[in-house]
């Protein structure tokens, strides 16, 4: 993973030093909040309904033993002894104290950790696949073209006050872990007809009032093109980006305004405009980069591994469940993907005491090579885990209370902090969560690969739109009621599921999602996932079910 | 008061902690909502509680309606019920 | 309001015409965009220095074609949160090659000074209050950047490459 070097750090003070200034003159009256906000959101910082809510940026979602340790410490000293992953693979703690946010700051620093940019009008956390550099499927590791965007992108002076936030994810497989389409740019590495690796570049797609899919900018944009194209694309958001309406001010607005054949043509123009020597980048800075994701040297596998983790499995039910759902394939023979759920039943989802944190950093480092990626539906991979080892590793996460074997499965449930925490929610999404998680456990072995999302409100910060089952919190006349999508999916075929009808109250949303998979379960033909019968029977077997014939 | 009048109050988030906190009168403040101070214009205690050096001890406070009942004020709504008493989750 | 040109408080020396107002046989002064864009021919046959005033909704292309008729270009911030003008500057630098002094006014926060020289903006209308609470430290607050632009530092990935 990348380390820092002496300009990283020496960045990071003079952040934490401005920053430090900031809340000083907020603190004395100096700065009124008006001016004072936009400059803490461009620090990660907050303020929701109990507290001060602190997001911390995890690049690409990749973290190292002692920047797990730091979260831990952070979480106990500086908050309530937990913390919450989200959807953009960064760290959100709920009960944080303004005047305390500058040691924290200086404390996340120690370890090569900030919260730049993960609010505001700006170039946000890029995210990408937590498979990278160790899946088969992918044409190369896409992280380390998500820190060259990650270092560009950091306090760059045209680009900060931005119409909108814009954020960026970058994949380099067919099967997209990265959700790259409902991004503002996405990027998929691919090889074009010479065998030339460069990126398909996306644009415009996002949630929230107005779900769209990304469209192609371009077909294939050379590696050293990638910084000058980016400015290009982003200056012309910039300029013509709408500034009177919040909600029309993503770049998703403007490309449906403009078309994408207009908007391709004004990037284009753009950058043909441009001087590009400055950006472009050159194979030394390609190379340097590259450097800091080499692969481990991984060992030979122990040679008894695939008796011993045969072993476990034929002995114990739940162990081969766990396997079964929470492994995946890596690419070097002997080792596996493991995925860690914090999905516990009854729990709020993608939360992680400080203690689960120290165990996992203390794994991380007897297991893998140190590093660990927390995935963007709230879970944490761990890269290289030898198979043989897969019993010892499955046997402390499960003490520690992170063994469900869900992955994948209903009770994975992703959701977003709700009205529970979040001054923007109309609704509640964490009892939600956790009810319709402990219903659906008992039949999801049955009903197999299912991606159910809850949002809090129309921010979509649940991705409920590409949820094959999604769940939106809505406010009708002071009471919580929840609409429902089916057929949404954040893949490679991506969607934005349809509504199945009026929203209903929450003692209603598990029987109605019940039905919706049962109309599932009963069409599927085999291997389809919710979405693809979806497409195939539409929404109508599904809205009959929950509302009856019309 | 006949039951007809309109119960307000003033809240906001404590500057230091984002503690949601209450307008207490005489330009104080108190994280419990039993001290708040009730009237039936709202807008009124918010100017009042807006007054005062700076920095304000209150970010974004603005008006909500509230219940009393027997002298025991109530938050309205699942929002600032959740503000008043914390989350249920 | 005060000016800053550099790193220091100077006497404004333009004198900024209403658009009614008569043009006078020396400047230097500015005229407004709208002005400029319906009296285009008359007051380029005019005498004085000229500077312009732009609206940020004007786009590098209309102002950049213009540009070296005026010796001061005013971009504008409608609010502090309206980023447009950063680009505004930077192509009027970069793809323009304007070397007169552009300014920026209306809404600036302290902490977007270093952004906005750095986009090449070289003097700022701060409040009074800028002077009291020393915002020109904010010039001084970084001295590692991660990208080009108009100002000639360095960027890190260009250190790093030297440094090899």
């Amino acid at each position: 993973m990348y380390r820092y070097d002496e300009f990283d750090r020496r960045f990071l003070e003079e952040r934490t030093a401005q920053y430090r200034d900031q809340v000083r003159r907020r603190l004395i009256g100096q700065l009124s909040e008006e001016e004072f906000r936009p400059l803490r959101l461009r620090n990660g910082l907050y303020l929701q309904l109990h507290a001060y809510m602190y997001r911390i940026a995890i690049p690409y979602g990749t973290l190292s033993p002692a920047q797990l340790r730091m979260l831990a410490h952070i979480a106990r000293k500086y908050d309530k002894g937990y913390g919450h992953f989200t959807t953009r693979q960064n760290m959100q703690f709920n009960w944080i104290k303004l005047d305390e946010t500058p040691d924290i700051m200086a404390d996340l620093a120690s370890v090569e950790m900030h919260s730049i940019q993960t609010s505001g009008n700006c170039i946000r956390n890029t995210t990408s696949d937590p498979f990278a550099g160790v899946t088969a499927d992918e044409i190369e590791d896409p992280r380390p073209w998500c820190e060259i965007i990650r270092q560009w992108s950091t306090l760059h002076p045209e680009f900060s006050w931005l119409p909108r936030k814009f954020k960026i994810a970058v994949s380099a497989s067919e099967k997209d872990r990265a959700a790259v389409h409902i991004h503002d740019i996405g990027l998929y590495i691919v090889k074009n007809d010479a065998g030339e690796v460069g990126f398909q570049v996306l644009v415009g797609g996002g949630l929230g009032r107005t779900p769209i899919m990304g469209k192609v900018l371009r077909e294939f944009l050379p590696k050293k093109d990638l910084l000058s194209y980016l400015e290009a694309a982003l200056r012309i958001y910039n300029e013509y980006g709408r500034r009177d309406n919040i909600y029309k001010a993503r770049i998703k607005i403007l490309v449906q305004a403009l078309g994408i054949d207009k908007m391709r043509e004004e990037v284009e123009a753009e950058w043909a405009q441009m001087d590009h020597t400055p950006l472009d980048l050159s194979d030394q800075t390609i190379a340097a980069i590259y450097e800091h994701f080499a692969p481990p040297a991984y060992p030979a596998p122990d040679a008894q591994g695939e008796a011993t983790l045969a072993t476990a499995i034929a002995a114990d039910a739940k162990f081969a469940r766990w396997v079964k759902h929470n492994t995946h394939p890596h690419k070097q023979p002997g080792y596996a993907i493991a995925t860690v759920s914090l999905k516990p039943l009854g729990k709020p989802p993608g939360d992680i005491t400080a203690e689960q944190l120290d165990l996992l950093a203390e794994l991380s480092e007897r297991y893998g090579f140190g590093e660990v990626r927390v995935t963007h539906e709230q879970n944490v991979v761990f890269p290289d885990i030898p198979r043989g080892a897969l019993p010892v590793f499955y046997a402390e996460i499960a003490a520690a209370g992170m063994g469900t074997a869900n992955i994948g499965l209903a009770s994975d449930i992703i959701a977003c902090p709700g009205l529970d925490y979040c001054s923007l929610a109309n609704a509640r999404s964490i009892p939600v969560a956790e009810k319709l998680g402990e219903h659906l456990a008992a039949r999801e072995e049955e009903i197999g690969p299912m991606k159910i999302k809850i949002s809090g409100c129309i921010n979509a910060c649940g991705h409920h739109h590409v949820g094959h089952i999604g769940i939106l919190g809505v406010d009708k006349n002071g009471e919580e009621f929840y609409q429902i999508t089916v057929g949404g999916s954040a893949d490679e075929q991506s969607a934005v599921g349809t509504i199945v009808g009026r929203a209903v109250p929450s003692d209603e949303v598990n029987s109605a999602v019940d039905k919706l998979l049962d109309v599932y379960v009963k069409h599927r033909s085999d291997g389809e996932d919710l979405p693809a019968t979806y497409r195939r029977i539409g929404a109508e077997p599904f809205k009959e079910a929950v509302y009856g014939a019309r | 008061m006949n039951a007809e009048t309109p119960h307000q109050a003033v809240t906001g988030n404590r500057l230091r902690d984002g503690v949601p906190i209450y307008y207490a009168g005489n330009g104080s403040w108190s994280p419990s909502i039993a001290d708040a101070v009730v009237a039936p214009d709202g807008g009124i205690l918010l100017v009042e509680a807006a007054k005062g050096p700076l920095p304000l001890e209150a970010v974004g406070p603005y008006v909500i309606d509230v219940t009393v009942t027997d002298g025991v004020i109530g938050p309205i709504g699942v929002k600032e019920t959740i503000r008043a008493f914390g989350p249920t989750a | 309001m005060v000016l800053v040109k550099g790193r220091a408080v100077v006497q404004d020396s333009w004198q900024h015409l209403e658009d009614g107002d008569p043009l006078p046989a020396s400047g230097p002064v500015t005229i407004s965009w709208a002005r400029w864009t319906a009296e285009r021919d008359m007051i380029s046959r005019a005498p004085a220095e000229l500077g312009i005033r732009i609206p940020n909704t004007v786009t590098t292309a209309e102002i950049g074609a213009e540009a070296a008729k005026f010796g001061l270009i005013a971009v504008h911030f409608p609010n502090f949160s309206d980023g447009r003008a950063f680009s505004q500057a930077r192509v009027l630098r970069d793809r323009y090659g304007f070397t007169g002094e552009i300014r920026a006014t209306g809404g600036v926060l302290r902490d977007q000074l270093l952004f906005m020289q750095r986009c090449g903006i070289d003097a700022f209308e701060m409040p009074e209050r800028a002077l009291e609470e020393n915002w020109l430290a904010a010039f001084d607050e970084f001295d590692v950047f991660y990208q080009p632009a108009e100002d000639n530092r360095p960027w890190v990935a260009r250190q790093r490459l030297g440094r090899n």
